[in-house]
């Protein structure tokens, strides 16, 4: 053993160091935190531009913030939406997006460091961050805006009878997208009912020439399968209608309930028919290697005629591709599997949770349910579609966003919102999307998908 | 690197490292060892040369195929760097530029505070004798096997709303959130027990003789730590300064964690994440920003690599 030196006063001069070092922190904290807490003055009357602010008015110089999964340039669109109601009240918006929102917001919220808002796109992570009991009911002003939407939409951002999050966007999901092009050359017409879709894409098939009638791609990094998802809610919504679409995502009916399973044969014989896909790009088993990004690409060159996907697909259109009903590429409303379900609309949205009920974050919680912002948001940009009746549909530039917006406002049309999205995470983030791309990629049996998915539901 | 003898796990220690690492360097200098050499080198450039050919390429091209490509149709453009440094988002208008200044203003107090915490600590239970300092050295080295990922969100618990035990407050709360000083002082304690492990086993085995003669010139504890350890310990501070600061300028959990992704603070990391967009379909510009943040880290390691492979022999391999 090495004998240790033992000097004679160790201690106070060894504290000295840590002592310098804690001073250095609280003064580098004092600077850099300069919150500032501007008195709120309610009389402040906004005149000009800004008139249409007055009921926002009343709390400059404060600042909120917003965590969301939207991302540059999307979020550029929604920053620029806001703008002018920021400079005009005084409110600073202070946006923060990240591609771990969903992992992320959890951390946050548990840890005590919430954000003012959330955009929330699923309602089932909207359930779990109201059961943290962090999740601020909103303003009456913020409840009243709400008599804009189909109805369905408040139940979607309510948790068991409590509404808590306003919609802020909706997309439409039951879209196939196929070239006006083609179609026109080879003298197809754009099919109204599922009987005529399944006469067409035979038709196609046995033309031949190369192309078949789909294509898809369930590929999307750790999110693969989702697509596929999808494809299964548009058959269970278009054959049976909303009621047994809300049993199955509350899991009254099974994945193995003799409904689902025959939802997935419709499934099987149409994305997995060998003789229907995969245009342009392989055979049934290459859906599951494709993403969905590229998934598309075919139909460009007609190697493919059509393929289901939401209305942001038009994002990933090359660019300089023509998208209009007399373009290069359109999109159609997915028909019924059952005709007698009237109008089957599957689409996603976000919600605007809010943390914590200061008066500038109700300003804003209120602003942003308004149809004054939708509207603005949909001026900045397209891509982007509101379900708000009030808002003005001559304000949609875009084809795509037209038809979007269009079925999403329809009152006699069967709306339900993505059923992945509302089932508990560990299925529609985890075991759905596994089991769906097994079925695809390995041509797994339907009973042994289904059973397997039952299996996983959280009890 | 590889060329570097010393890097290869020697076994000669003290009297034989002489032989030993001669010997390594005449295998290392036959024909077959270089061909061998050059091999792994060139296998181990591949995909930091295919990140900067994506990076050169433009988008439809990244989409369309691989970076190999770039031999058979060379086409490259600089404009994704442009877009990197210079185009705005996220209400920043000078691009990469703030999130590099937060990286720089997170990763050297992260690195300086637990190196001097370490530093002091390993000092203190070499050649303190105190009641239980084996105990609380093997406590502290033990603390290396908890997950940084179990500490997440009790740590965000106590900076955001301090202790209390019943109604006694032990830590108040702070106001640290939208500051540096939460992600500073969670990078201190996740690298602390590693720090002060490593140079704990290089400060002990300093010559003792040094101590005693200093102890008899009647110097105080800390005059020895500043006048004797600290001199004679600078390549494992180098070397443990590099890795620390390569793992806080890489980290991206504990930085979304504890900053958020404002840009007042938020790291180049947070940045990089963000680019490649919300359908995660924008490789050309990823790879550019992934390219740019290698240069720190690049200046840092060959700034100070020469005390890396000293420094870490001597403390890892007791004698």
């Amino acid at each position: 053993m090495i004998q240790k030196p033992r000097p004679n006063r160790p201690r106070r001069q060894l504290l000295a160091v840590p002592a310098v070092l804690v001073l250095a922190l609280a003064a580098a904290c004092s600077n850099s935190s300069g919150k500032s807490t501007a008195d709120a003055t309610p009389t402040t009357t906004l005149s000009g531009d800004c008139a249409k602010y007055q009921p926002y008015a009343g709390h400059s110089g404060t600042k909120v913030t917003m965590y969301a999964s939207i991302l540059s340039p999307e979020s550029d669109s929604l920053e620029k939406s806001w703008s002018e109601f920021s400079s005009c009240t005084g409110i600073k918006i202070s946006y923060e997006g990240s591609n771990d929102f969903e992992s992320q917001l959890q951390v946050r919220v548990t840890g005590g460091n919430a954000p003012d808002f959330a955009i929330i796109p699923q309602p089932g992570l909207l359930a779990q961050m109201v059961k943290t009991g962090k999740v601020v009911k909103p303003p009456a002003a913020t409840v009243a805006n709400e008599d804009k939407w189909n109805p369905v939409w408040k139940g979607y951002g309510s948790v068991n009878g409590t509404f808590y999050a306003a919609p802020m966007s909706a997309n439409m999901k039951s879209l196939v997208w196929y070239s006006p092009k083609y179609f026109k050359q080879a003298g197809y017409q754009v099919p109204t009912t599922w009987a005529d879709l399944m006469t067409l894409s035979d038709r196609i098939a046995k033309a031949g020439g190369g192309s078949k009638p789909w294509c898809g791609g369930i590929g999307s990094g750790t999110a693969t399968g989702w697509p596929a998802t999808d494809w299964l809610e548009e058959a269970v919504l278009g054959t049976y209608g909303g009621d047994v679409y809300d049993q199955w995502v509350s899991h009254q009916v099974k994945f193995s309930d003799p409904k689902i399973i025959s939802a997935m044969q419709t499934v099987a014989g149409w994305m997995q028919n060998p003789a229907w896909v995969n245009g342009g790009i392989g055979d049934v088993k290459s859906i599951a290697t494709t993403t969905f990004q590229d998934a598309g690409a075919p139909i460009l060159t007609n190697k493919c005629w059509m393929l289901q996907q939401a209305s942001f697909y038009q994002a990933q259109w090359a660019k300089g591709t023509k998208i209009g009903p007399d373009g290069d590429i359109f999109a159609f409303h997915l028909p019924a599997v059952n005709p007698a379900i009237p109008n089957p609309v599957e689409g996603g949205g976000e919600f605007l949770a809010a943390f914590s009920d200061r008066p500038e974050v109700q300003a804003v919680q209120n602003y942003l349910s308004s149809a004054d912002w939708a509207s603005s948001r949909v001026k900045v940009s397209t891509g982007w579609v509101s379900a708000n009746q009030a808002v003005d549909k001559s304000l949609y530039t875009d084809p795509i966003d037209k038809l979007s917006a269009d079925a999403l406002t329809d009152p006699t049309a069967t709306f339900r919102f993505d059923a992945s999205d509302m089932m508990p995470a560990a299925i529609g983030a985890g075991q759905e999307w596994k089991s769906l791309t097994a079925w695809f990629a390995e041509g797994q049996a339907i009973p042994k998908v289904a059973a397997d998915i039952d299996a996983a539901w959280p009890q | 690197m590889s060329t570097q003898p010393a890097t290869v796990p020697s076994k000669a220690v003290g009297a034989a490292e002489a032989t030993g690492s001669a010997a390594v360097r005449k295998s290392f200098s036959s024909p077959l060892g270089s061909v061998f050499v050059i091999a792994v080198t060139v296998l181990w450039t591949i995909p930091t040369f295919g990140l900067l050919a994506t990076s050169l390429r433009p988008k439809q091209a990244v989409a369309a195929s691989g970076w190999w490509e770039i031999f058979v149709h060379p086409q490259l453009i600089l404009s994704n760097y442009h877009t990197v440094l210079f185009d705005g988002g996220f209400g920043v208008s000078a691009g990469m530029m703030p999130f590099l200044v937060n990286s720089l203003a997170i990763s050297i107090p992260a690195t300086i505070f637990p190196l001097v915490l370490a530093a002091m600590a390993a000092y203190a239970l070499a050649w303190v004798r105190f009641r239980g300092s084996d105990t609380v050295f093997f406590i502290i080295f033990a603390l290396q096997v908890v997950p940084l990922q179990m500490a997440l969100i009790p740590l965000l618990q106590l900076f955001s709303g301090g202790a209390h035990l019943g109604g006694l407050t032990i830590i108040p709360a702070f106001d640290l959130h939208g500051t540096y000083v939460p992600v500073w002082l969670a990078h201190t304690m996740f690298a602390l027990p590693l720090a002060t492990f490593l140079l704990h086993n290089f400060i002990s085995q300093l010559p003792r003789d040094l101590m005693e003669a200093a102890v008899v010139d009647g110097a105080s504890h800390f005059k020895i730590f500043r006048s004797i350890v600290l001199p004679l310990c600078t390549p494992a501070l180098a070397s443990f300064a590099i890795f620390e600061f390569l793992w806080v300028w890489n980290d991206l959990l504990v930085a979304l964690t504890f900053a958020g992704g404002t840009p007042e603070v938020a790291p180049m990391t947070v940045r990089l994440a963000q680019l490649s967009g919300s359908f995660g379909g924008r490789w050309e510009v990823l790879t550019a920003g992934a390219f740019l943040s290698l240069i720190v880290p690049l200046i840092v390691f060959f700034s100070l690599q020469r005390y890396f492979v000293r420094g870490l022999l001597a403390g890892s391999v007791k004698g």
